[in-house]
């Protein structure tokens, strides 16, 4: 349906021609070069990677640098859920482009400024250390390295526990018969530490210190030269001057902020050189020739030969695929499909040669996605907000606006939903007019449902959201109808598909009119007897084919019939798919019901000036809450429903992305010059 | 007050709290999953956050039976329950949220954790890391319904 069909080229061109075909190729971005299958020991590769490696180690220093300059600038950095790439003429890259060495050395100036940065905010935690081990000796009017004078030695230290002046003296004389002259100083005794400083006599310094070792006591771990308070002081003067030195430093890099621009523009275009000359790493080549291998759309591929083979002389041929080859697909849908493309892509693409169910699918997902969000309000919220941003960021990525687009639809489906349940912010409208205008909301609704109320009857709308998920896992058999048909297998068609659209259908015709039907639904449905002669003559016919053909693979009948009723079990396949429709309702009752607990929460405090302020909060604040809980349970169980019952009827995947060899645009895009 | 609106309130009050349990038990762990990833890679936050989310909704099922109930037994609307089956229906018909509510909500909270981990490695495969926790979601969703049908019908 929507897969572009995908034409492999081969591609031989002279080497002097090399680095311009590659570029060329690289700003087209239509083909994706895979060179794995040429293999050949006379040709040669090149050896890229210290190129590859330098450009790349560039391009993260400008993106450091980038960093850099609006962290301390103090510009707004681009970014977000919802930012764009910035537009620049083509005129602006390439001034640029020429001053790269200039752009360069500018960023890693700013790294290195960045790195002194770190180096003063690491000494100041160093100074703030010293400065905390040096408190408690702050009363100490001696340098702490003094060893003492002449004739006294001075010993500092700490000794365990708190200690008086007297305890020390008596610890450092202790066993000593002759007279000790000491002089003991209490600088500081905390936490069970005191901080002490013994003034002995040289010749008793060895005796005293063994005494007061033995006590407990230690010289500090840290000693510093000078008077504690005036090292302290010192100190506190280098933090001081390393914070001015740090903003002297920040000042500099935000002065070059009128560079983000260049840096960014640089940046881009050493990515996309690293990226060419990764490829240049896979492309094999003789003395004078070298060859390409890739893909490109069909569409895209006589243009593309007629082009380089006119320019560049070099001769391309288009080659039929190899076998074990798996063409990348590229989906194109109409506008409105091509919003579900996301979503298909997160399961994984189709392979060649199957069909594209992104219409379809996408058709269902609006459907299902309001179903369950089920609330007007919400759902213009949801729209409304969807448009408001794509109108502002009209160069969104391409995946972002398609999921805002999808969300958009999503939106109005659930506004169409909410009217036809009747729910708008839940019963928001009816308990206003009540609780402000004393309104009789109960007994005539101001908003009537245009369909009816699912609270009242939940039972209908069950019956409805099964009817809606058989034809959903219908129209999935249907695609796989249509690929039989593609590949001319009518006897697959009719065995595997109509088979059981028969089976089915009259499956469902013979229950509606039966006892358990009518006690479920409340009407008793009756039809007239030809209906219900077709309904059993086609399940039969369903029931036989199915037994006679599913198994036709095998010669062995025994085996066929065997594999045939295994398949006939599969029915309970289709009774638990459908039944699993059911999340439509309990969804779609969750919103509404938890938005009227809302509302009536919000009117509590009833009418009058409090009232409507309590009533406004609560309000924004409950509602918020359930638009969100609710849009995430809304989105990922229509994915499920996606996923695992329609897909699971007719779809596996399998099939890999196209990934062209392209420019690579992580901060700018050169506007496309307009074609006069 | 009869003992059938006991019941009917005892109904009400489990299909709220056990729900609630349940998925207070699987956002916790699933949390603490996605916490770690977001230390390691903060971009990633909008991903974990959705799937630290999902086993959060049997809470909500159960706060809708209970609400749902509690207007139709007299609380916030409705008739009061006089006779003792009335109200030991009420009860039963809270069963299956209040039960399935509270296993489905841990054990959805354990598969978030191990789709918390794909993100971590492959943050590219957020759709399907998102089906694995959705699916044990069914199940609350099947015993939602069955509570609301059950309810709307007494």
């Amino acid at each position: 349906m929507a897969i572009v069909d995908m034409q492999k080229l081969s591609v031989s061109a002279e080497r002097k021609h090399r680095k311009a075909i590659l570029e060329t190729l690289q700003a087209m971005g239509v083909m994706q070069i895979e060179n794995n299958a040429i293999d050949d020991p006379e040709l040669e590769k090149m050896d890229t990677r210290t190129a590859v490696t330098t450009f790349e180690k560039n391009a993260d220093t400008l993106s450091d640098a980038l960093k850099l300059l609006y962290q301390y600038s103090g510009k707004k950095k681009p970014g977000g859920l919802f930012s764009e790439k910035k537009e620049i003429d083509k005129a602006v890259y390439e001034k640029a482009i020429q001053s790269q060495t200039a752009h360069m050395k500018k960023a890693q100036s700013i790294v290195q400024i960045e790195k002194s940065i770190e180096e003063a905010k690491a000494r100041i935690h160093r100074d703030e250390d010293r400065i905390t081990a040096l408190a408690p000796w702050m009363k100490l009017d001696i340098p702490m390295n003094l060893r003492g004078t002449k004739t006294t030695r001075a010993l500092i230290g700490t000794m365990p526990g708190i200690l008086t002046e007297a305890d020390v003296i008596e610890a450092a004389s202790k066993d000593m018969t002759f007279p000790v002259p000491l002089e003991v100083t209490i600088l500081t005794a905390e936490a069970n530490i005191t901080y002490v400083v013994v003034i002995c006599l040289h010749r008793q310094r060895d005796q005293v210190l063994e005494n007061l070792r033995q006590a407990g006591f230690a010289r500090p771990t840290q000693v510093e030269e000078g008077v504690p308070s005036e090292v302290a002081e010192n100190l506190q003067k280098d933090i001081e001057a390393q914070n001015l030195q740090i903003e002297k430093l920040q000042n500099r890099i935000a002065s070059m902020a009128d560079a983000t621009d260049d840096f960014e523009i640089t940046s881009d275009y050493y990515r996309t050189r690293a990226e060419k000359y990764r490829l240049l790493s896979t492309i094999p080549q003789s003395k004078h020739i070298f060859f390409l291998e890739g893909w490109v759309a069909k569409e895209n591929a006589e243009p593309l030969k007629k082009m380089l083979e006119d320019k560049f002389g070099a001769l391309v041929e288009l080659e039929e695929i190899r076998e074990g080859e798996l063409e990348p697909t590229l989906l194109r849908n109409k506008p409105f499909a091509r919003n579900a493309e996301g979503i298909l892509e997160s399961y994984g693409l189709p392979t060649h040669g199957r069909a594209d169910p992104t219409f379809v699918m996408s058709i269902f997902y609006v459907i299902f996605f309001g179903m369950m969000l089920s609330d007007a309000g919400y759902g213009i919220l949801m729209a409304v907000g969807c448009a408001v941003i794509l109108k502002k960021k009209p160069r969104l990525e391409e995946s972002l606006k398609k999921m805002l687009q999808l969300f958009f639809w999503c939106g109005i489906s659930t506004t169409f939903w909410g009217f036809m349940y009747g729910g708008f912010f839940g019963d928001v409208i009816d308990v206003v007019a009540k609780t402000f205008f004393g309104y009789p909301a109960e007994l005539t609704p101001i908003l009537k449902p245009l369909w009816f109320a699912p609270l009242d009857d939940p039972m209908r709308l069950l019956i409805w959201c099964m009817l809606f998920g058989l034809i959903h896992l219908f129209a999935g058999l249907a695609i796989k109808g249509y690929e039989y048909l593609k590949n001319k297998d009518v006897v697959g068609f009719l065995s595997d598909v109509v088979a059981w659209y028969f089976f089915i259908t009259g499956l469902v015709l013979m229950l509606i009119p039966s006892d358990i039907f009518a006690s479920i639904s409340g009407t008793h449905y009756v039809f007239p007897d030809v209906v219900n002669t077709i309904a059993k003559i086609i399940t039969l016919i369903g029931l036989v084919t199915i037994l006679l053909m599913s198994g036709r693979a095998n010669k062995n009948w025994g085996l066929r019939i065997a594999l045939g009723a295994y398949d006939i079990y599969g029915v309970m396949n289709w009774l638990s798919d459908v039944l699993s429709y059911s999340r439509l309702l309990a969804l779609g009752l969750a919103t509404g019901v938890i938005a009227s607990v809302i509302n009536m929460m919000a009117s509590i405090a009833g009418g009058g000036f409090f009232g409507a302020i309590i009533f406004i909060v609560v309000f924004l604040a409950g509602h918020t809450l359930n638009i969100g809980i609710n849009a995430l349970g809304a989105y990922v169980h229509t994915n499920r429903l996606q996923y695992v019952e329609f897909f699971g009827k007719f779809y596996d995947g399998g099939g890999r992305p196209f990934k062209p060899f392209k420019m690579i645009n992580q901060y700018v895009e050169i506007k496309e010059e307009k074609q006069s | 007050m009869s003992l059938g609106m006991v019941l009917a309130i005892l109904g009400a009050a489990l299909s709220t709290t056990l729900a609630g349990i349940g998925s207070a038990y699987g956002v916790r762990v699933a949390g603490q999953a996605a916490a770690g990833v977001v230390a390691e890679d903060p971009d990633q936050f909008a991903k974990v956050l959705l799937l630290q989310l999902l086993p959060g909704t049997q809470g909500i099922y159960g706060l809708l039976v209970t609400f749902i109930m509690l207007s139709s037994i007299g609380i916030l609307g409705g008739t009061p329950v006089t006779d003792t089956y009335t109200g030991a229906m009420y009860l039963c018909a809270a069963l299956p949220i209040a039960v399935v509510g509270l296993f489905s909500g841990m054990y959805q909270g354990k598969t978030s954790v191990a789709s918390i981990g794909i993100i971590a490695k492959r943050p590219d495969q957020f759709g399907k890391a998102m089906l694995f926790p959705a699916m044990v979601e069914t199940y609350a969703i099947l015993a939602l319904l069955i509570s609301i049908l059950a309810v709307t019908n007494i």
